[in-house]
C-alpha cells in the first residue's frame, strides 16, 4: 500500500481542537435546543423512549394487578380500555419504533465513518415532534382525556359517533405526530447510508446493522403515509363532517382497516428488522469472528421488508376481512420463517465456527432466538385452521404478538444497550446486574406470557377488565401477574445499573470489546465531530484488518463543517458538501407544528391561522446561509 | 483510539453539487418518495369507494365540471416549459436568468393558484355532502398544498437571491427546487384523471 507517511501527532492533535471547535455546540440551555449534533439528538431520543417504555410498563402492571384474581376491582371498565389503549399505543408508537431509530441515529453515522446524519436539522426537529406526539398523548391521558379506542383505534368505534368528545382525536394526532417524526428520521438515514459512507466501503462491505436500518428505512418511507392518511381522514371525519368511514353516505369502515394495515403489517417488521441488525453486530463480536453467510443475511433482510408489504395483500384477500386483526400477528410470523431461518442459521453458525465470549448482549442473543423459536411455534399453531377460530381475540393473540415484540425486539435491544452503552456514554455497563436483568426478564417474561396461551386455549378473550371465578384461568392469571412483577424488577435492575454506571467517570476504552465497525475508531463517547479524517475501508471488519492502525483520508475542512459525499454503490468519493450548524429554527418550527396539530383537534381554523406560524418557521429555517464555500441551507 | 495513517486526500474534490450528486437533492426525493405513497394511497381510497357505490358520481351529484380544469391543467403543464430552463440556467451557475428565472415561477405559481381557486365551486360537491365528496376533496386539498408550499417556497428564495450573493450551493437549490416543481406537475396528472374523468367513464 502506499501509504503517505504518518501525520505528525501533534499536527493531528491540533485538527482535532479546531474541529472540535468547529462541531461543537454552544453551553447550556441555548447550545441543548439548538444542537444538530446527531449523537446528541439520538441521546435524548433514546432516554425519551426508555421513559415511555417505562410508563407503558406500569400501566401493564396495573392491568396484570386488576386481573390477578376474578372479579378484580382495582380499575373500572372504561379505566381499563384507557390503560390498554395507552399502553398499546406508546409501545408501539413512542417506544418500539423510535427506539430502534433513536440507536441508528447514534449509531448509523459512526459505522459509515461520517462526520454527522444527512440532515442533522430535520434530525432535530424530528424529535421534538416526536416529544410532541408523546406528550400530546401522556398529558392528554392524566387529564383524564386519554383515548381508549384500542392502539389500533377501528371506525366506526372511533368514529364521530361511538367516539364523542376529543379521546380518539387525541391518538389520532399523536400518531400524525410521531410518524411526521418517523418519515424525517428515515429520509435522512437513507441518505446517510447511501451518500455518506466512507469512501471504500462498498454495499457488499456495509456492516449489516446498517443494512437492517437501510431496509427499515425504506419499508418506514412507504408504510407510514399510510396511517397518516387514515387517521388524517379519521380526524377530518369527527371533525369537519367528511363521510369516509360513514356507510350511510357511500363510506366504508373496513377502509379504515385495509389502510390502517397497509401500515400496521410492515410496521412489526419496521420494529423487528433493526433488532435483526442489533444481533448480527453482536454475534460478530463475540463470536471473534466475521458473520457466515453475509450474503444470505443481507439478501434475508430485503426479502423480509418486501414480504413486510406483499403479505398485507394476503392479509387482505386470503384471511378474510373480518378476522383481520386477530391473524395479523399470526402471519407475521408465518411468512417471517424463511428468511428469518436463514438468519437463525447464519447465527448459530456463525457462533459454532467462533470462539463466543457469553458476555450480557450474548446473552440476550440466545434468550432472543430461544423465545423467537417458541413464538414462530405458536404462529404456526394459530395457522392452523380449527385452531384459528377458537383463538382470535383470545389472550393466545396476546401472548403470540408480546412473544414477537418483545422476544423478537426487546431482548436483542437491552443486548445492543448493554452492547453500545459504553459508546453511548463512556461508560461500560455492570456484567453482574447486567445478567441479573437478563435472567428476571427472561424467566419474568416466560412466566407472564407463556400461561397466556393457556389463557387462550381455554377461551379468555382479550381486552376483558375482569374474569368471574370458576373458569379455570385464575392460576394462569396470577402467574401472569407474578411474571409481570418479575420483569418489572429486572427493568429496575436496568435502571440501578444504568445510573450507576453514569455515576462513575467516563473511563471507557474506545473499543472496550474488541470489536470490528467503525465506530468503535473513536472515543467513547465520540467527539462531535466523530473522526478526525475519514476512514478509508478494505474489508467487512475494519478495524479486525490492520490491529495497530487505520487508513485514513485527509483533506476535509477543519474551520467549517464540511463532509465527503461518495457515490451510492461504489462509496467513490463524488464532492465535498457542507453541513449546517446549529440552529434554532427546527425547534420553533416544531413548535409552530405542535400549535397547529394540537389547534387542529380544536378548530379547522387552526390549519389556515397555524400555517402563519409555521411559514415563519420554515422560512427561517431555509433562509440559506452561506458558511463554507458551497454555502449550505439544507 | 488507534492510531491512523493517511492513505488519501479529499482537498481536491469539487466542493459543491447539482442534482443526484448532491446530498440535498436526496432528501428532496425522499420527501417526494412519501408524497408520493401519499398521492397513490388516497388515489386507491378514491377508486375503493367508487367501486363501493353503484353510480359515480353518487345520484344526483353532477361529475366535476371539466372547463376550468382544462385550464388550469394546460397552464400547468405549460410551466414545465420556463420551468425547464430555469433549471438549465442555475445549473450553468448563470445569475441574471436564475433570478429572472425565479420570478417568472413564481408569479406563474401565484397564476395557477388563482386558476386552482375556481376548480374548487366546481366540483359540484361538498365535502361533507358524500364520502364521494369527501375523496374528490381530499385529493384536490393534497395537491394544492403541495402547490401552496411549493410557491411560498420559490418566492421566499427568489427574494433571498435578489438580497444576497448567490454562490454555487444555491444555484443547486434552484436547481432542486425545479425537479420538485416536475414532481408537482406530474402528480397532477393522476389525480386529474381521478377526479375528473373517473366520474364519466362508466
Ligand atoms: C413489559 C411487559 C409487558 C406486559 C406485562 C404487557 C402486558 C399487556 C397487557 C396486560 C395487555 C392487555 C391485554 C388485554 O387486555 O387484551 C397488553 C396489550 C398490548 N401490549 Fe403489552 N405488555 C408488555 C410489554 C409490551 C411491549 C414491549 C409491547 C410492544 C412493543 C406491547 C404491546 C402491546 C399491544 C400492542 C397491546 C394491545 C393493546 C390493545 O389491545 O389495543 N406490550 N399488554
Ligand atoms: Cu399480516
Amino acid at each position: 500500500m502506499s501509504a503517505v507517511p504518518m501525520p505528525p501527532a501533534d499536527a493531528e492533535a491540533r485538527a482535532a481542537a479546531k474541529l472540535a471547535e468547529t462541531w461543537g455546540d454552544r453551553p447550556g440551555v441555548w447550545g441543548w435546543l439548538t444542537t444538530v449534533d446527531h449523537k446528541r439528538i439520538a441521546r435524548r431520543y433514546l432516554v425519551t423512549t426508555f421513559v415511555f417504555f417505562g410508563l407503558a410498563g406500569i400501566l401493564a402492571l396495573l392491568m396484570r394487578l386488576q386481573l390477578a384474581r376474578p372479579e378484580g376491582r382495582l380499575l373500572s371498565p372504561d379505566r381499563y380500555n384507557e390503560l390498554f389503549t395507552v399502553h398499546g399505543s406508546t409501545m408501539m408508537f413512542i417506544f418500539a419504533v423510535p427506539v430502534m431509530e433513536a440507536v441508528a441515529l447514534y449509531l448509523v453515522p459512526l459505522m459509515v465513518g461520517a462526520r454527522n446524519i444527512a440532515f442533522p436539522r430535520l434530525n432535530a426537529y424530528s424529535y421534538y415532534m416526536y416529544l410532541g406526539g408523546a406528550l400530546t398523548l401522556w398529558v392528554a391521558f392524566f387529564l383524564n382525556i386519554g383515548p381508549d379506542i384500542g392502539w389500533f383505534g377501528y371506525t366506526p368505534l372511533s368514529g364521530p359517533e361511538y367516539s364523542p368528545g376529543k379521546r380518539a382525536d387525541i391518538w389520532a394526532q399523536m400518531i400524525t405526530f410521531t410518524e411526521v417524526a418517523a418519515l424525517a428520521v428515515s429520509v435522512s438515514i437513507v441518505t446517510t447510508i447511501l451518500r455518506m459512507r466512507a469512501p471504500g466501503m462498498t454495499l457488499a462491505r456495509m456492516p449489516l446493522f446498517v443494512w437492517a436500518m437501510l431496509v427499515t428505512a425504506f419499508m418506514t418511507i412507504f408504510a407510514l403515509p399510510s396511517v397518516m392518511l387514515v387517521t388524517s381522514m379519521l380526524i377530518s371525519d369527527r371533525l369537519m363532517g367528511t363521510h369516509f368511514f360513514n356507510y350511510a353516505e357511500g363510506g366504508d369502515v373496513v377502509l379504515f382497516q385495509h389502510l390502517f394495515w397497509f401500515f400496521g403489517h410492515p410496521e412489526v417488521y419496521i420494529i423487528f428488522i433493526p433488532a435483526l441488525g442489533f444481533v448480527s453486530a453482536i454475534t460478530e463480536t463475540f463470536a471473534r469472528r466475521p458473520v457466515v453467510g453475509h450474503t444470505f443475511m443481507v439478501l434475508a433482510l430485503v426479502a423480509i421488508g418486501f414480504l413486510a408489504f406483499g403479505l398485507w395483500v394476503h392479509h387482505m384477500f386470503a384471511t378474510g376481512l373480518p378476522k383481520l386483526g386477530n391473524s395479523f400477528y399470526t402471519s407475521a410470523s408465518m411468512a417471517i420463517a424463511l428468511p428469518s431461518g436463514v438468519q437463525i442459521f447464519c447465527w448459530i453458525a456463525t457462533i459454532w465456527a467462533g470462539r463466543p465470549i457469553f458476555k450480557t448482549p450474548m446473552l440476550w442473543v440466545i434468550g432472543f432466538i430461544v423465545t423467537f423459536v417458541i413464538g414462530g411455534l405458536t404462529g404456526v399453531m394459530v395457522a392452523s385452521a380449527p385452531l384459528d377460530l377458537q383463538l382470535h381475540d383470545t389472550y393466545f393473540v396476546v401472548a403470540h404478538f408480546h412473544y414477537v415484540l418483545i422476544g423478537g425486539a426487546v431482548f436483542p435491544l437491552f443486548g445492543a444497550f448493554q452492547y453500545w452503552f459504553p459508546k453511548f456514554t463512556g461508560r461500560v455497563l455492570s456484567e453482574t446486574l447486567g445478567r441479573w436483568q437478563f435472567w428476571l426478564i427472561f424467566l419474568g417474561f416466560q412466566l407472564t406470557f407463556f400461561p397466556m396461551h393457556l389463557l387462550g386455549l381455554n377461551g379468555m378473550p382479550r381486552r376483558v377488565y375482569t374474569y368471574p371465578a370458576g373458569l379455570g384461568w385464575e392460576p394462569y392469571n396470577l402467574a401472569a401477574t407474578i411474571g409481570a412483577f418479575t420483569i418489572a424488577a429486572g427493568a429496575v435492575i436496568f435502571v440501578v445499573n444504568v445510573v450507576l454506571a453514569l455515576r462513575r467517570p467516563a473511563d471507557a476504552p474506545a473499543n472496550p470489546w474488541d470489536a470490528p465497525g467503525l465506530e468503535w475508531a473513536v472515543a467513547s463517547p465520540p467527539p462531535a465531530y466523530n473522526f478526525v479524517d475519514t476512514p478509508a475501508v478494505s474489508s467487512r471488519t475494519p478495524l479486525w484488518e490492520d490491529r495497530t492502525s487505520l487508513p485514513v483520508m485527509g483533506g476535509l475542512a477543519t474551520d467549517y463543517r464540511e463532509i465527503v459525499v461518495t457515490s451510492p454503490v461504489e462509496a467513490e468519493p463524488g464532492n465535498r458538501q457542507d453541513s449546517p450548524d446549529p440552529t434554532i429554527w427546527p425547534f420553533l418550527a416544531a413548535l409552530a407544528t405542535t400549535v397547529l396539530f394540537i389547534g387542529s383537534i380544536f378548530s379547522e381554523w387552526a390549519l389556515v391561522w397555524g400555517a402563519i406560524p409555521l411559514a415563519i418557521a420554515l422560512t427561517g429555517w431555509f433562509w440559506p446561509k452561506r458558511t463554507g464555500p458551497g454555502g449550505a441551507p439544507e | 483510539m488507534i492510531r491512523t495513517r493517511v492513505v488519501g486526500d479529499l482537498s481536491t474534490l469539487p466542493d459543491h453539487a447539482f442534482g443526484l450528486r448532491s446530498i440535498l437533492f436526496w432528501g428532496v426525493i425522499g420527501f417526494m418518495l412519501v408524497e408520493g405513497t401519499v398521492f397513490v394511497l388516497a388515489g386507491g381510497v378514491y377508486l375503493y369507494l367508487r367501486g363501493l357505490s353503484p353510480t359515480w358520481p353518487p345520484e344526483p351529484v353532477l361529475p366535476p365540471s371539466l372547463i376550468y380544469s382544462a385550464i388550469f391543467t394546460l397552464a400547468l403543464f405549460a410551466t414545465e416549459l420556463p420551468n425547464r430552463w430555469l433549471n438549465r440556467r442555475a445549473r450553468a451557475l448563470d445569475l441574471r436568468a436564475t433570478r429572472a428565472g425565479l420570478v417568472l415561477m413564481t408569479v406563474l405559481g401565484l397564476a395557477l393558484l388563482l386558476l386552482r381557486a375556481f376548480e374548487f365551486p366546481h366540483l359540484n360537491v361538498r365535502w361533507d355532502q358524500n364520502a364521494y365528496g369527501s375523496v374528490v376533496w381530499m385529493l384536490m386539498i393534497l395537491h394544492t398544498t403541495h402547490l401552496i408550499t411549493d410557491w411560498a417556497d420559490t418566492a421566499v428564495f427568489t427574494v433571498w437571491t435578489f438580497t444576497h450573493d448567490v454562490g454555487p450551493d444555491q444555484f443547486s437549490d434552484a436547481s432542486d427546487n425545479c425537479a420538485y416543481w416536475t414532481f408537482v406537475v406530474w402528480t397532477w396528472l393522476p389525480i386529474y384523471a381521478l377526479v375528473y374523468w373517473a366520474p364519466r367513464l362508466t
